[in-house]
């Protein structure tokens, strides 16, 4: 009876969309308890998510405008997953994409197009590098990911609080850097908006107007073409046949004659890179400059759970990232509408997503321990 | 000689079944042993000896049946309940802590304390002496466990089983890390054991050392009781023909020799193991084309340290390896193997040969999949790979013939068919095969043992590597003895000694 719990167990584990839903619902069932304790009435918390969330087409937008930097960032971590790395380091490739995203967008004067592909470039360039440089340093003297990213998370950090204290980059005192120039925004018809014909339309149409109110921007649009990117250079390329053997087995890969190291800085490099793009889109898109943070502002980690209710693919990836950000913005009108203190919100956030992600957890840690009881 | 006491049955199985699913495992054994009995329990892999005695030693619950120890009917909920009742158990790798010492390794879990619970490592280490006394171990108990031989770690283990107050011990496989001395050693023990009244049971393949060392033997066939037989009364041939169910031939059908001209020479190579020791260390070897170089030796004398310099795996330290008088020495995996079209059937095969999770299709490009058709201009054409795998599937006769399945869900046979598949369908100039029946059942066998033979027969060279005498001495045309590194002595298999090949095995000089 024994092997008999195994294998349903397996199968249970194995099956990831089912598996998936049922511990969104397991999810939600503990985070009831745990407002319950905090003396809310469930139920109607989750109505005003819900109506956070869905009963307006500006909140709809507001959750896509969340969203795309934690479904990109969820593209990074799992496209290192699949080589089997695991970079805690979006969060610095991040700040690093978003450094250079800011940078670019300020001192270049150039035509739209140009000026945004320009910004992004630049931003995913340094990034990957930056994500690339854990790799190398992996690869050449077998220093584990996790504590060189961890790491050059720090070191992004302060780096970008140093960098907006220069004079050329930001005014004095305000912690923020100058804004953008408009032509490397991304935002959907920003100069109509503010045109007498933009207002009046935005005035008369109530729908359409409304998401115009938001900062909506091209952004998911560019996360829902990279996770097809991800997916396809995963599955249908040479170089991802190579990653995914890597990740699996380097060992096999290595006597199959796959260069391991070589693949090893290749998938930090596209994965930093794509972090970066995270950081570079949310500058371009929503914040339009970067300011002194005090702590990290977490969207690189967010990716990791974003990236393991995803299962670690691309398409898993964009709804994963859709539930993590609805539930961030739609969480955050209890707060309002309850007077909930954010902590009790975030808590329920954060069980919710850790029932979410915790069999992805475990199935992971399962397969290393698999592993390693082989070797 | 027997020191058997018909009067005391010490294990009695009866009609166990055990079940796994929907898959009958065990299905009505019956297992009787009396104090002083050798009990040999024979059968192929996968026919449900281990799980046997792991229902004998508290690992599985048996589905149906009864066991009896001594008389008194059990229930067996874990290991540590079996050692209670006095049934210890050797397995097949070891669980010993290397750093640790003999006596430390044997109190492991049952510290013997004085006052406050700090250890009495001078009485335990005095105990241990003297059981390894009694039973002719030759164990120091002061001696590290990474300090001393394999054959003495498998004593030590038996020294652990006897400690915890063992009167049936299970051996599972004892012989397959051992050479033929060690072996002889062993047998000795054995008899030492049971003159004392102890009982054993072990689990083996080997067909000879049932005959040297048991007293009876029960032979069970894909989860079947098929009989228990005195082993004095029948022949080697008649226990084959019981495990598998049909007459076996033990020679490897073999066409005559038609040796070529030398392709592969390794001249004094030293190749370093992980902790910086030369394992290789000045070997020399030449390989022809047309025959199969078998390589015979213990384990741990280097073998895998000369696969892996061979295959590019591992960096040379000195010395030279050439291809067709070109020297290859230090080439890369990818150049060894599409290059130099030298391909390897690794030792292990979950771990160097197969992705798991990748499916059949994916696992038979592993080495190829960067060449048209398989891959244009660094795009996958899965059309090509699975009609190509679909091929391999059946001219391989990897079952079941479906590409899509991961390689986890095979048997140990099919993925090593799926390697064989990958490896030779290249034509390969040069085939290494490192263990390649390890662990495999009497036809994955006969299927490995073709294979090769094939590759020669087509004038190819092909090097064997194999931990077990008979398979080297079956397969290979010459056979070359592996000691500390070195090559010590080449033979023709055709009329070949085994003791002269155990000795140098050992050290020793014919």
């Amino acid at each position: 009876m024994k092997l008999n719990g195994e294998v349903l167990k397996r199968k249970f584990l194995n099956g990831s969309l089912g598996l998936t839903l049922i511990s969104i619902v397991l999810g939600f069932l503990l985070g009831a308890i745990i407002l319950l304790v905090a003396g809310f009435n469930p139920l109607e918390a989750y109505w005003v998510i819900l109506k956070g969330i869905f009963s307006r087409s500006k909140y709809i937008s507001y959750v896509i405008i969340y969203a795309t930097p934690l479904i990109i960032t969820g593209l990074s971590v799992a496209f290192a997953l699949r080589t089997g790395l695991f970079n805690i380091g979006a969060e610095g490739q991040y700040i690093m994409g978003a450094i250079m995203a800011a940078a670019a967008g300020y001192f270049f004067k150039l035509p739209l197009i140009l000026h945004v592909t320009l910004a992004v470039g630049l931003a995913v360039i340094v990034a990957a590098i930056w994500g690339g440089l854990a790799g190398y340093i992996k690869a050449r003297f077998g220093v584990h990911e996790v504590i060189s990213t961890i790491m050059l998370n720090w070191i992004a950090l302060y780096f970008s609080n140093f960098v907006v204290t220069l004079k050329v980059f930001g005014s004095q005192g305000t912690g923020k850097s100058y804004a953008i120039q408009s032509t490397a925004r991304i935002n959907l018809l920003s100069d109509w908006k503010i045109s007498e014909a933009g207002i009046e339309f935005i005035r008369s149409h109530k729908v359409l107007g409304d998401i115009l109110k938001t900062p909506i921007n091209a952004g998911i649009i560019f996360a829902i073409l990279l996770a097809v990117l991800v997916w396809y250079i995963l599955n249908k390329t040479t170089l991802g046949y190579e990653l995914r053997a890597v990740g699996f087995n380097p060992h096999a890969a290595e006597a199959g004659g796959i260069n391991v190291k070589k693949s090893m800085v290749i998938s930090m490099l596209i994965s930093g890179g794509l972090a970066g793009a995270a950081g570079a889109f949310q500058v371009l898109g929503v914040s339009h400059r970067i300011a002194k943070l005090a702590a990290m502002e977490g969207y690189g980690f967010d990716g990791i759970a974003v990236s393991l209710i995803g299962n670690n693919t691309g398409p898993g990836s964009v709804f994963a990232g859709l539930l993590f950000g609805a539930l961030k913005y739609g969480g955050s009108k209890i707060q309002d509408a309850m007077q909930a203190p954010t902590e009790v919100i975030n808590i329920m956030i954060g069980t919710i997503i850790l029932f979410v992600a915790m069999p992805k957890l475990i199935r992971l840690i399962l397969t290393i321990l698999e592993r390693r009881a082989k070797n | 000689m027997t020191a058997i006491d018909f009067s005391q049955k010490i294990v009695e199985m009866i009609d166990v079944v055990k079940k796994f699913g929907d898959f009958v495992a065990n299905d009505r054994i019956n297992l009787t042993v009396h104090k002083g009995e050798v009990h040999s329990l024979l059968g192929e892999n996968g026919a449900g000896k281990t799980t046997l005695v792991n229902c004998l030693y508290g690992l599985y619950r048996p589905t149906q049946g009864r066991i009896r120890i001594k008389g008194q009917e059990v229930e067996i909920s874990d290991p540590n309940a079996a050692i209670q009742l006095g049934i210890g158990m050797v397995h097949q790798h070891f669980m010993l802590v290397d750093t640790f010492t003999v006596t430390q390794n044997i109190i492991l879990g049952r510290e013997t304390t004085k006052m406050m619970g700090v250890l009495d490592i001078a009485r335990a280490e005095k105990k241990v002496a003297e059981i390894s006394e009694r039973y002719g171990l030759a164990i120091n108990p002061r001696d590290k466990i990474q300090d001393i031989s394999v054959g003495s770690q498998q004593r030590v283990e038996i020294l652990k089983a006897l400690y915890r107050g063992a009167e049936i011990l299970i051996l599972d496989e004892p012989t397959a890390v051992l050479t033929p001395q060690e072996i002889q050693e062993l047998v000795m023990i054995i008899r030492n054991l049971t003159q004392e009244g102890k009982s054993i049971i072990i689990i083996t393949h080997k067909l000879h050392e049932i005959k040297q060392v048991a007293d009876y033997c029960t032979i069970i066939r894909r989860g079947k009781f098929i009989d228990t037989v005195e082993v004095d009364k029948v022949t080697e041939q008649e226990l084959a023909s019981m495990m598998v169910g049909r007459e076996v031939s033990f020679a490897v059908e073999k066409k005559a020799q038609q040796k070529g001209e030398q392709i592969l020479a390794i001249q004094d190579l030293v190749v370093k193991d992980n902790r910086g020791i030369a394992a290789v260390n000045g070997l020399n070897l030449t390989l022809h084309k047309g025959e199969i170089l078998g390589i015979a030796g213990v384990d741990g004398n280097g073998q895998s340290e000369l696969v892996e310099a061979l295959t590019g795996l591992r960096k040379v330290a000195g010395g030279s390896i050439t291809l067709r008088g070109k020297e290859i020495t230090g080439s890369k995996p990818k150049e060894v193997i599409n290059r130099w079209n030298i391909r390897t059937i690794p030792e292990d095969r979950q771990k160097r040969g197969l992705v798991m999770e990748f499916d059949v299709a994916e696992n038979l490009i592993l080495e190829t999949y960067h060449d048209t058709p398989f891959s244009v201009r660094g795009m996958l054409n899965r059309d090509k790979i699975y009609a190509y795998a679909d091929h391999c599937t059946q001219v391989y006769d990897i079952r079941p013939t479906n590409p899509y399945l991961t390689a986890k869900s095979l048997s140990g046979g099919n993925q090593q068919k799926v390697i064989i598949a990958r490896e030779v369908s290249n034509d390969p100039e040069v085939l290494i095969a490192s263990q390649p029946t390890r662990g495999l059942d009497v036809g994955a066998i006969e299927y490995v043992h073709t294979a090769l033979v094939n590759q020669r027969d087509r004038g190819k060279a092909v090097l064997l590597i194999s931990f077990e005498l008979d398979e080297v001495m079956n397969v290979s045309d010459r056979i070359a003895v592996i000691f500390e590194g070195k090559i010590v002595g080449i033979v023709d298999a055709i009329g070949v000694d085994e003791n002269e090949i155990g000795l140098m095995m050992a050290g020793g000089t014919p």
